[in-house]
């Protein structure tokens, strides 16, 4: 079973050689020629003010936040999605069920969307 | 990839070298991964003269119109000798490990997602019973790379456009995760092999012509998000060339840069493949019985060109935009689509 899972295994260590190998080559074949100027943060020819690192807008956090919640409520769509039409002939019980699912999926959604946690502005 | 390890032998002792049986699904492992990787690059190359070519034609830019031997293949080999020529530049005050790490999760997150394509019945690496699943979970590797770069580049264009990335790739993630659900409830598996087996038949017989539409609707809802998380235009607002000199990658030079920019390209082959495997029929033509692994590369070339096409003729959007699709336009719809293609199921 889990032998069908080894290939991403292969992949992944040769996705990581394939890398390393191309930078390696590029270390080798590239020239070093290093200048104060040339190793300082680009800034569109203007002297450096300060570090770059700095508080930022809150809102691109909420919208992170947002994404790990609904995100987690996607997951467990799919189990439902795959078995879905096998359990058709034993009645609507996966419907019902996952219809009360989108419904606190929805009523959490139009709260968010009053609350104007989507509005950018 | 099973194909490959029972055909494997016959080369070998052909050859006249002996390898231990054991050894044999090892190998072909080996080499289905490496022709992935050259598959890829490969690609990307052919790619980015693809996009030459037709930003040339469609906005009248004499250069690469002329540039670069016979049709212009010249250059992008020129260009992926000149990226390995160049210096490699971290700058002083970057966050050093972190600025060397961010290109590798970027190139392997899209080389991950490869080996679960469907190119035809029996030219695919592997059939994931998770299939669809694995390569929308790879192709979010990206944006870790994303926010490394940014983040590790200290540089504030960087910054800008690496949170620009996260908000932009982790809205557009949802729609495009509910997107594939009205699919699989029709095809009742997640593995990408059976959903194509699903549509055989014909054109009426593709999931994107199957009344009542709810699955037309998830395939545009599909290729808009994927458009988004591939931070193309009208989503380039990580990169805004205008407003950020280059984005999260500003700071990147040489091979590093390459990485991001062949991870745009391989991406955009990775999102339209899965499309045409999902909703347009994968690996069958568009009258029965016909069957081969170039319809479905016509149909991935078909959605590629809109990409590009796409890309040439709108201008960005802004964040606020952004925002609003995502959330306010196509998650309710997408939602409205699950919902109303299980009932159809029901119904039928």
């Amino acid at each position: 079973m889990l032998s069908s899972y080894l290939p991403i295994l292969f992949q992944l260590v040769l996705a990581g050689g394939f890398a390393c190998a191309l930078l390696v080559l590029t270390h080798v074949l590239g020239p070093r020629r290093s200048t104060a100027v040339k190793l300082s943060p680009f800034e569109c020819g203007v002297d450096i003010l300060d570090e770059a690192h700095h508080r930022f807008s809150v809102k691109f956090y909420l919208v992170a936040m947002l994404f790990i919640l609904f995100d987690i409520e996607a997951i467990f769509f799919y189990p439902w999605a795959v078995i879905y039409r096998d359990f058709l002939s034993e009645g609507l019980f996966l419907l019902i069920e996952m219809g009360a699912f989108c419904g606190v999926l929805v009523a959490g959604f139009i709260y968010i969307w009053r609350k104007g946690v989507l509005e950018w502005a | 990839m099973n194909e490959l390890a029972n055909f494997l032998p016959t080369v070998l002792s052909r050859s006249g070298l002996t390898v231990p049986s054991a050894l044999i699904p090892v190998l072909a492992m080996f080499l289905c991964a490496s022709i992935m990787a050259a598959f890829m690059g490969l690609s990307a190359a052919v790619l980015v003269w693809a996009e030459r070519k037709l930003a040339g034609h469609f906005q009248c830019r004499l250069g690469p119109v002329y540039v670069g031997g016979k049709f212009g293949w010249l250059q992008s080999i020129a260009d992926g000798i000149k990226l390995l020529l160049k210096e490699d530049i971290i700058p002083d005050q970057a966050d050093r490990p972190l600025f060397r790490l961010a290109p590798y999760p970027v190139v392997i997150g899209v080389l991950l997602a490869f080996i679960a394509v469907p190119f035809s019945e029996k030219l695919m690496v592997t059939d994931f019973n998770i299939g669809v699943f694995f390569i929308l979970a790879v192709l979010t590797v990206e944006v870790f790379g994303v926010i490394l770069a940014g983040w590790a580049s200290n540089n504030k264009w960087a910054l800008l456009g690496a949170m620009r990335a996260a908000v932009q790739m982790v809205s557009y993630e949802i729609p495009m995760g509910l997107a594939i659900l009205p699919v699989v409830v029709m095809a009742q598996s997640l593995s990408l092999k059976t959903i194509v087996a699903a549509q055989s038949g014909g054109a009426l017989h593709w999931f994107v012509f199957q009344p009542p539409f709810f699955m037309a609707v998830s395939f545009l809802i599909f290729f808009i998000a994927g458009l988004a998380s591939l931070k193309r235009a009208p989503f380039d607002l990580p990169e805004a060339e205008s407003e950020l000199t280059a984005g999260f990658h500003t700071e990147y030079s040489g091979m590093r840069f390459s990485f991001f920019f062949m991870a745009e390209y391989a991406g955009m082959l990775l999102v339209s493949a899965v499309a045409s495997a999902l909703y347009l029929g994968g690996w069958h033509g568009i009258l029965p019985g016909q069957e081969s692994v170039w319809w479905f590369l016509a149909k991935t070339g078909f959605l590629i060109f809109v990409m590009i096409w796409i890309r040439w003729t709108l201008p960005r959007l802004r964040i606020d935009q952004i925002v609003y699709v995502g959330w306010k336009v196509l998650t309710p719809f997408v939602l409205a689509c699950v919902v109303g293609q299980s009932l159809w199921a029901t119904l039928r």
